[in-house]
């Protein structure tokens, strides 16, 4: 996993820490918490797409850092620019998962609980376009000639990161003048029982988060020095003269 | 004032090469009107004049949308024939010049189209405006700014990737997703009447904003996604 044994000692650590709140949280949102009134048993899916709902809109911004780290440093620490790019490449792929799974856990949950699969009030429409902006990052990288990936995905992160509130605040106003279902529970709090089961799965699908985009930047990493190397031996092969 | 000088020249560059093929323009009107026959056959207009009025906004909107991306691509492939952009690259000029140059010229191209359209459209529709229709003159720029200023610099951002075609409309749609919301419910106030002119005007700025937001940013920018290499 790492070339370091420390580092990868440490990797297995975390993941075992990760595995052990995640049972932890498992068993609190399954088991310990209390029935919910209305809903029942069906609410429990609630802890699992809060965390994910949560890490889906913090991921992002580690990209979007990630990428303005990537256009500062490209001309002046190439080296460390390539790090950033990777970073931003393992945090978006881990933003469209937790998006997605935000989304279908929502879908689930909300046909059963209140009869519609969806609606386009504020929280739902930017939880999709968010989605849909990081599959566009995702395509991008894909298809971008290869000298640029970097740079092309990096200009589209800064968009993605400032259209996002643009999209969540213009809808929120539109929905003011024309009301919709809205789901989920709108102010009121979480009750004070149900906050330990709450607060593990949170700190559980967090550290996996963090373990996914780790050992995904660990490989996309690999795959840039492997290019690098390859580069080099071409490099060199072409500098040897004919005698 | 010399930037202002380069974007004029770069503008006029533009419009002289669109005036001789006409191409880009010819293809956006045909374009257009088929989707207002199109979208006439989906949704009978006749057979349902409230709910077309209501609707409407968002159809001329969606088929403007359509018509201008088949457009922006093509208005930067012409600069990658005879190695134009290398020489764009190297000449002592702001970037960013060129980008405004073109995304204005892409402007004036799709208003001419727009000016062509909305006679078509109430035609076909039976379209009588209920609101405030002068709006319309404030709204129909504002609301084409917003999808050309953002198209022509994500044409500009795929122009070397492979399926460009297929790139533009995937980046440009996500990311423009307020501003339709915004022109189309700001249009849909006007022609249904039914929307108090405080909300309309809300719509407007907020959809000014995002204009102002996106420009700046693309103006910012452009200079890093044209240097890529």
């Amino acid at each position: 996993m790492a070339r370091s044994s420390t580092l990868r000692n440490i990797s297995w650590l975390w993941l075992a820490a990760t595995l052990a709140v995640l049972v932890v949280g498992f068993r609190q949102a399954i088991f310990v918490a209390p029935m919910e009134e209305t809903m029942g048993n069906l609410q429990r899916i609630f802890y699992y797409h809060l965390a994910h709902a949560i890490l889906s809109l913090i991921f992002p911004y580690v990209n979007v850092a990630a990428s303005l780290a990537y256009l500062y440093w490209r001309h002046r620490d190439p080296l460390k620019a390539l790090g950033a790019d990777a970073l931003a490449v393992a945090s978006a792929e881990v933003t469209v998962l937790y998006a997605g799974i935000c989304l279908a856990t929502g879908v689930l949950w909300g046909k059963p609980a209140w009869g519609i699969w969806w609606t386009w009030d504020a929280r739902l429409t930017t939880e999709l376009i968010l989605w849909l902006l990081y599959v566009s990052y995702l395509l991008l990288r894909r298809f971008s000639p290869s000298g640029q990936t970097g740079v092309l995905s990096a200009v589209l992160a800064v968009f993605a990161a400032i259209d996002v509130p643009i999209v969540f605040m213009s809808i929120r106003w539109w929905r003011t003048q024309h009301p919709a279902p809205v789901f989920g529970p709108e102010g009121g709090g979480i009750d004070p029982a149900m906050a330990p089961a709450v607060l593990w799965n949170l700190a559980g699908w967090a550290m996996w988060g963090i373990f996914l985009i780790g050992f995904r930047f660990a490989l996309e990493r690999r795959r840039q020095i492997a290019e690098q190397e390859a580069a080099l031996l071409a490099l060199e092969a072409s500098l040897e003269t004919p005698q | 004032m010399r930037y202002i000088t380069y974007v004029l020249d770069h503008l006029r560059k533009d419009l002289r090469l669109e005036w001789r093929s006409r191409d880009s323009i010819n293809g956006m009107l045909f374009f257009v009107l088929l989707m207002v026959v199109v979208f006439s056959i989906a949704f009978d207009p006749a057979g349902y004049p409230t709910v077309t009025r209501q609707i409407s906004g968002g159809i001329l909107w969606v088929g403007l949308l359509f018509a201008s991306m088949t457009a922006l691509n093509q208005s930067w492939t012409r600069e990658q024939r005879n190695q134009v952009l290398e020489a764009q690259r190297m000449a002592p000029s702001p970037a960013s010049a060129l980008f405004v140059g073109k995304a204005i010229a892409n402007m004036l191209f799709v208003l001419a189209v727009e000016a062509v359209l909305a006679p078509i459209f109430v035609v076909f529709f039976n379209l009588h405006v209920l609101g405030n229709a002068w709006l319309l003159a404030l709204i129909l720029p504002l609301g084409t700014w917003a999808l050309v200023v953002n198209g022509t610099f994500f044409a500009a951002l795929g122009l070397r990737a492979r399926n460009r075609e297929l790139l533009l409309p995937l980046i440009l749609l996500p990311l423009s997703l307020p501003a339709v919301l915004m022109m189309v419910q700001a249009t849909t106030g006007v022609l249904t009447g039914e929307l108090d002119p405080i909300y309309i005007r809300s719509w407007i700025t907020q959809l000014a904003g995002y204009d102002i937001i996106y420009t700046a940013v693309c103006i910012l920018l452009f200079e890093t996604v044209l240097n890529a290499e």
